[in-house]
């Protein structure tokens, strides 16, 4: 299986229409890659597909950075 | 004005005005669901739409959960909903000085909650897909107001104000968000009115005569075509010329 973290970069830079070099471990979503709110629901929705998972609003609020979203799903996963 | 090929969910297809958006939308090709609050009325919308491989199925949009449900089986058995008609609607009419609490609830869950939910609910894949279309059925007593209608009145005007900030949050996804705001249509809910306060309604309509269903869901076939791709957060008003806002 492919690690995680390069997933969670591939889908951030899918959604969020950037290149995948520009997207480090600690980027944020809003501040360094541009997303606006609804990017950022949208990369959630995406993210919740590619690991099958559901995250629940007051959780996804508190993904803003890739290694917020690496984290979450880390721990997610391996419930 | 084809739609070929795209799942439409139409709520309160029973009869007026949502029959009339219900067949006109499924005669242009698209597979219409019609809802009704019961099985009976489910069961009647299926039959008038059989013939273009519509459906009935039953909504009772003040139910937790319901729309929810039904989104979700739609989405299952039919497809992602492309078009969404929020019509479901229902008056409680009286003085405001009479006007019960569960009358002005009952109307804002009814008629305007179901639209917030119903929205939501199809919003997620309409998102992914990068098109969509909304159309909230308003009424011209949601601009002008009418004696007896508070209730009914807010929920229209909350329906327009929804669908101007709708609009402006989901653009950049292609999805557009519209209102038609029905006039003075010949229907149940109207032909309840007293024969005088009907008289002097038709006095204020430039065209001298009640609306016809068939003339909103015109305009609803309009609003759901690729010819209306530009257009999002109006309120497109069919009355007549009852009301030139």
């Amino acid at each position: 299986m492919e690690n995680i973290e390069a997933r969670v970069k591939k889908i951030v830079a899918e959604q969020l229409g950037v290149n995948e070099a520009e997207v480090k471990i600690d980027s944020s979503f809003v501040d360094d890659l541009g997303a606006d709110s609804l990017d950022t629901v949208e990369l959630v929705m995406a993210l919740e597909e590619e690991f099958e998972c559901e995250i629940p609003d007051e959780e996804a609020e508190k993904i803003t950075t890739v290694q917020q979203a690496v984290d979450y799903v880390t721990a997610h996963l391996n419930k | 004005m084809s739609l070929q090929g795209k799942v439409a969910l139409v709520t309160g297809a029973s009869r007026g005005i949502g029959a009339a958006i219900a067949d006109t939308l499924a005669a242009a090709g698209a597979k219409v669901i019609g809802t009704a609050t019961s099985e009976s009325g489910a069961a009647a919308i299926g039959e008038r739409l059989a013939q273009w491989g519509g459906v009935g199925m039953v909504l009772n949009v003040g139910e937790e959960g319901a729309i929810d449900a039904l989104i979700d089986t739609i989405g299952k058995e039919h497809g992602d909903v492309a078009i969404l008609v929020n019509n479901a609607g229902i008056t409680r009419d009286g003085l405001l000085m009479r006007m019960k609490d569960e009358d002005w609830d009952a109307i804002m869950d009814t008629n305007l909650k179901s639209v917030f939910k119903a929205s939501k609910a199809v919003l997620r894949s309409m998102m992914k897909a990068r098109v969509g279309r909304i159309i909230n059925i308003a009424s011209v007593v949601g601009v002008m107001g009418n004696a007896g209608q508070t209730n009914y009145a807010a929920a229209k005007a909350g329906i327009i104000g929804f669908t101007k900030s709708m609009a402006r949050e989901v653009g950049s996804r292609g999805i557009t968000v519209n209102c038609v705001a029905p006039g003075f249509i010949d229907t149940d809910m109207t032909r309840a009115l007293p024969e005088a306060q009907r008289e002097m309604l038709v006095g204020q309509i430039a065209l001298g005569r009640l609306g016809d269903a068939q003339d909103i869901a015109d305009a609803v076939l309009f609003l759901a075509s690729d010819k209306a791709a530009y257009i999002t957060g109006q309120t497109l008003h069919v009355n007549g010329g009852m009301l030139m806002p």
